[in-house]
């Protein structure tokens, strides 16, 4: 291709236009609630601790300062978020650019418009209605179907992944053609990771958005655990036609906790090989000072749009994907 | 040979996998949110011509396989080899019958045919798509019949059997499609 034609829009200009509709339906919905828009800053001192995330980096030639600093572009907005919420907000939403790196393909572009938003007093399951309103608003459906994370491996494979063991999981992965893979990895996770983004999202989520919940407690992110079943946490997910669109959270207001979940990221960070990532100091001290109770949520936004049009590729709502931004 | 990771997987990319070479057809990112990212492939064992998918975790390395594509002209077997012609350098090269496989079949002298080598060694011989061959026999059709009856078994001059219309007859050169073992036409004189 010439750059004849590679300078125009990876989206149709008509795609466009519906985007912006649904951008202006989104402000719509938060303005009716009265949920604060905000904007945090994308470029920060600090990023996230966790493993299978890639934060860009760069360099602060500070004008003022002859220290140069590293910045990260951020890989979502969390942190500043939390901060605000800490200093007394109240209940905000955010529609911002968010960047992860090494991250590209039919569902993922390396920068991506996010929308993440907060409400205190809370728990995910009012969030997740909420969530679903919103949602099946854009996306022109009914309801939303919910199944907590146990429930949808028995199901879907007749399979528990909060009782059984490494060695069970092993040999399912195994009966699913992943035995190379299966042999080699010493974390369960990885694997029922695998099994549930190859197995069960499609499964679920084909005729109406599902919602996942009660992740097990290893995967809790920046949820808190289950204070009546600590194998699980209180994390959410939701899917449709097999797409991951949003990750919620009855956050997590607990700073030791917090710290000792960075620090033990940066362990295994350090164990596999990888650069070990400075704490967000603020942000521990934000968590410090009390987090209001609250639960949140962070949705893509690109792919909400991508189900919402029946587009097949992130860059076809993007007015210019990565490769030729 | 050379290291490689998934992140240079594309369609076409020849890797190591069980010790056989494979291409690859197709190659997917997978990754969600809070979770390890997965490349999801689907590939060609070159050997045995299986078509699989397999999926990797996006930090493993692979060696590549030292295959490739060459046109060469067949020129002759000797029983136990059949032996083909790079026409430019006339320099030669024996295939097996593991190679050759069910192509035997379809094997005429002077044809070009692709020939997939591994570390210079040939594992597949494609025939072209289309050949042509003399009928060796076949029942006598009735006159004035035309296509589309289910035609009859013909023997052509390598042993392959195609079914061909009523009207062709023995001793007569057929066109046939290679890749699915069936009849085209009589051959343009």
């Amino acid at each position: 291709m010439s750059l004849a034609t590679q300078w125009q829009p990876s989206a149709k200009l008509d795609v466009l236009r519906q985007r912006a509709l649904i951008i202006k339906k989104i402000r719509q919905f938060f303005a009716e609630r009265d949920v604060m828009e905000v904007d945090t800053p994308t470029l920060c001192h600090a990023s996230v601790t966790d493993l299978n995330l890639r934060a860009f980096s760069c360099r602060f030639d500070d004008p003022l300062s002859p220290v140069v600093t590293q910045l990260y572009l951020q890989t979502s907005p969390e942190f500043a978020m939390k901060r605000l919420l800490c200093a007394g907000s109240g209940a905000i939403y955010q529609l911002s650019k968010a960047f992860r790196n090494e991250e590209a393909g039919r569902l993922h572009n390396p920068e991506f418009t996010m929308l993440e938003w907060y409400r205190p007093d809370y728990d995910h399951f009012m969030l997740m209605d909420e969530v679903e309103t919103l949602a099946c608003a854009i996306l022109g459906t009914a309801n939303a179907g919910r199944l907590t994370y146990q429930q949808a491996f028995i199901q879907h494979l007749q399979f528990d992944p909060l009782l059984e063991d490494m060695a069970s999981l092993k040999r399912l992965c195994e009966s699913r053609g992943y035995t190379e893979l299966a042999l080699a990895e010493t974390d369960p996770d990885i694997l029922l990771n695998l099994l549930f983004s190859q197995h069960i999202e499609p499964a679920i989520s084909q005729h109406q958005p599902c919602f996942v919940y009660d992740f097990p407690a290893s995967q809790a992110a920046l949820a808190r655990l289950n204070p009546n079943n600590p194998l699980v946490a209180e994390r959410f997910e939701l899917y449709y036609r097999g797409v991951e669109l949003a990750n919620g959270f009855h956050e997590l207001s607990d700073a030791s906790e917090q710290r000792r979940r960075f620090e033990q990221d940066n362990k295994k960070r350090h164990q596999v090989g990888l650069p070990t990532i400075a704490v967000d100091e603020f942000f521990l001290a934000a968590l410090e000072s009390g987090l209001p109770p609250c639960a949140g949520v962070a949705v893509g936004v690109d792919r909400l749009i991508m189900l919402a049009l029946d587009c097949q590729h992130i860059s076809q709502v993007l007015a210019f994907g990565y490769a030729n931004a | 040979m050379a290291t490689i990771g998934t992140n240079e997987f594309k369609a076409g990319l020849k890797l190591m996998l069980d010790g056989e070479p494979c291409n690859i057809l197709e190659n997917e990112f997978v990754k969600p949110g809070k979770g390890q990212a997965f490349s999801r492939v689907r590939l060609r064992k070159l050997i045995s011509n299986k078509v699989l998918e397999k999926t990797f975790k996006s930090n493993e390395t692979f060696e590549t396989a030292d295959v490739m594509d060459v046109e060469l002209a067949y020129l002759y077997s000797d029983g136990e080899f059949w032996h083909f012609m790079n026409n430019d350098t006339f320099e030669q090269i024996a295939a097996d019958s593991k190679a050759i496989g069910d192509n035997l079949k379809w094997l005429v002298e002077n044809n070009l045919c692709t020939i997939t080598l591994w570390n210079g060694i040939p594992i597949t011989v494609s025939p072209p798509n289309f050949v042509e061959l003399e009928i060796v026999q076949t029942d006598p059709g009735l006159k004035g019949d035309t296509a589309g009856t289910g035609g009859k078994p013909a023997t052509l001059t390598t042993g392959a059997v195609v079914r061909v219309p009523l009207f062709v007859q023995q001793g007569e050169i057929v066109k046939v499609d290679t890749r699915s073992g069936e009849y085209v036409s009589r051959a343009q004189k």
